[in-house]
């Protein structure tokens, strides 16, 4: 597999717009507190869910509570083994997600659909309950809220919102270029063959037992690095409830939403998600002046939300991403034939 | 036969013992033995019902008989599962085309190309060197394949959207990338018109002839099964009623009335 022109410009476009023109012109706070850094994170851990449920067809749903186990786990590396760093931290709290990953999806060799993922419920509940019922997890601490600690690299602390929104957009960077090339290559293809006819891909030598495994972990890994971002880039703050069923169902929102078996689904899944709210919000504010109540707002949202989910089930189970390719393609073809009459 | 063919068959591949298989109650294999010639094409036909796809199954892994084993290059196969199978150089295709329909074609054949692929997903994901040498010697033989079957321009299309007879051509492709020793084909020109089938008929006796591979294929057309076979085993109710050369098999009183049905 080699780098087409159109994926060096695609991600030529991506680090100008993230690196160079974001920086510039957004000056807020709260762009990089409330959405880009969020942004980034649940992109991330969309992409996890992308790898399980995406490509290799495990319907899985606990992605919030491997983000809680990488959080946590980051919390304890940094308080008990400072040596580590930062980005070290960051590393071993997402192998640990991974081992909880493996773990959680050994069912899927059983069992698959809705039963994986009422199986999968588990890791969800397991891992929250472990938190809130070994103190040590959380360092004994009384008040369930604790402080995630400064964000230190070599020496150097990134606590500005603008230091953190570049260490996320690093890590995410290189995380999504990495998922690439697995969902290119080989790795991609037994994840596939797995998702589309488990039989065959068997009798083609993919271990199905490996296949699943694998994808169990790294889509573990994706969550708990995400979840450590999202708890000291975003929360600044550590508590299980941040990470109960509901972010799950977000993270797997995002995937459907963003489009199943896509890595740029994952980013614009998360995007929507995150900026519809808030977009209702400004119209609400602004268009309406604050003459609808808050509470009808996010009622309707929820609403909207619900039918775009049925929406796009039965018109573009693809999703987003499928509906961007479409789009894309009907304007060439405009083009195209424009210029021919001409 | 006129021609001299560069592989000459040889001692028996695969060995079918004494197998028994029953769901249930309902009773679809039978004692039944029968070998595979190295470089031979093996036909197995019967009625449908016969058991003919279970025995594939068996061979293969998918199903376990109750009773009986598979030797395979003279070597008892004490636990069969697909994927050993698929590691000592058997491949198959099957009946209802199992093919990876989002996918498309070029990466269905790729993943015929999985036991040739020795790098794990860290390299991958980190792109080394070796994994895009790897990667580059599986895209060619692929290509290979596909110039092979003709299907040069449907080879970006995903799987799904073609018709039959080309999915059954993929199927084919996919069974041949990995550069098996033997191949299964469960009905491989079913659902085919005269001119399919006798492209498909060109494509197993060219595999057959020019890489040597052994080829056991389940076919309902008696014409094809005469034509191109070595050899063929008839199936009925899950026992073995005729085992030879074409001509013996249609000078076979029981086969004849199996197909042609018994006057009573």
């Amino acid at each position: 597999m080699t780098y087409t022109k159109k994926d060096l410009t695609n991600l030529g476009v991506c680090m100008v717009l993230s690196l160079i023109i974001i920086p510039t012109f957004i000056k807020t706070e709260y762009w990089y507190t409330s959405i880009l850094i969020p942004w980034l994170c649940l992109a991330l851990a969309t992409i996890g869910q992308q790898v399980v449920m995406g490509y290799t067809g495990q319907l899985a749903l606990g992605a919030a509570g491997f983000m809680a186990a990488g959080a946590f786990a980051m919390f304890n590396l940094i308080l008990r083994v400072p040596d580590l760093g930062f980005v070290g931290s960051l590393i071993v709290s997402g192998l640990i997600a991974a081992a909880f990953g493996i773990l959680f999806g050994l069912p899927s060799l059983k069992v698959r659909g809705i039963y994986l993922m009422v199986a999968t419920l588990a890791s969800q509940f397991f891992i929250i309950w472990m938190i809130d019922k070994f103190g040590w997890f959380k360092n004994y601490d009384s008040s369930g809220i604790i402080t995630a600690q400064d964000i230190v690299i070599l020496g150097k602390p990134f606590t500005t919102p603008l230091a953190m929104y570049f260490v996320c957009l690093a890590v995410t960077t290189v995380l999504t270029l990495l998922a690439m090339n697995m969902a290119r290559g080989s790795t991609g293809r037994n994840w596939m063959a797995v998702r589309d006819m488990d039989i065959a891909a068997e009798s083609m030598g993919v271990s199905l037992l490996k296949t699943k495994v694998q994808a169990f972990a790294i889509s573990a890994f994706y969550c708990g690095v995400a979840g450590a971002l999202f708890a000291f880039c975003y929360l600044k703050s550590l508590e299980p409830v941040a990470f109960d069923i509901k972010l799950s169902f977000k993270i797997l929102f995002m995937c459907i939403l963003g489009g199943l078996g896509t890595i740029n689904g994952a980013f614009i899944g998360a995007a929507f998600i995150l900026l519809f709210p808030v977009l209702l919000n400004a119209v609400g504010n602004n268009v309406f002046h604050g003459a609808i109540d808050a509470t009808i707002i996010s009622s309707i949202e929820q609403v909207i939300f619900g039918l775009l989910m049925i929406v796009f089930m039965i018109y573009e189970p693809l999703g987003m991403a499928k509906l961007w390719e479409n789009i894309k393609l009907k304007l060439k073809l405009k083009l195209t034939s424009s210029n021919r009459k001409t | 036969m006129a021609y001299e063919r560069k592989f000459k068959i040889g001692e028996p591949i695969l060995e079918v013992n004494n197998i028994s298989l029953s769901f249930g109650g309902v009773k679809a294999i039978t004692d039944t033995s029968f070998n595979v010639l190295e470089h031979e094409v093996r036909a197995i036909i019967g009625p449908n019902g016969a058991g003919k796809s279970s025995m594939l199954n068996c061979i293969n892994g998918i199903y376990k008989p109750q009773q009986g084993t598979v030797s395979f290059m003279g070597k008892e196969i004490p636990n069969i599962t697909p994927n050993i199978m698929a590691q000592m150089g058997l491949s198959r295709t099957f009946q209802n085309l199992a093919l990876f329909k989002r996918m498309s074609v070029l990466d269905n054949i790729l993943v015929g190309r999985k036991l040739h692929t020795k790098t794990n997903f860290l390299e991958v994901a980190l792109q080394l060197p070796k994994v895009r040498k790897e990667e580059k010697i599986n895209r060619d033989r692929s290509e290979e394949i596909i110039s092979f079957l003709e299907i040069e321009d449907i080879k970006d299309t995903p799987v799904g959207k073609l018709p039959y007879g080309l999915q059954k051509k993929v199927e084919l492709g996919r069974a041949l990338a990995t550069d098996s020793s033997i191949i299964l084909l469960d009905e491989p020109m079913a659902g085919m018109n005269v001119e399919e089938k006798r492209d498909m008929c060109r494509f197993i006796l060219k595999v057959n002839d020019e890489l040597g591979t052994t080829m056991v294929l389940i076919e309902h057309d008696m014409g094809v099964v005469m034509d191109i076979s070595d050899r063929v085993v008839v199936l009925d109710y899950g026992k073995v009623i005729g085992d030879g050369t074409p001509d013996e098999i249609m000078a076979n009183q029981k086969v004849i009335d199996a197909y042609l049905g018994v006057a009573h």
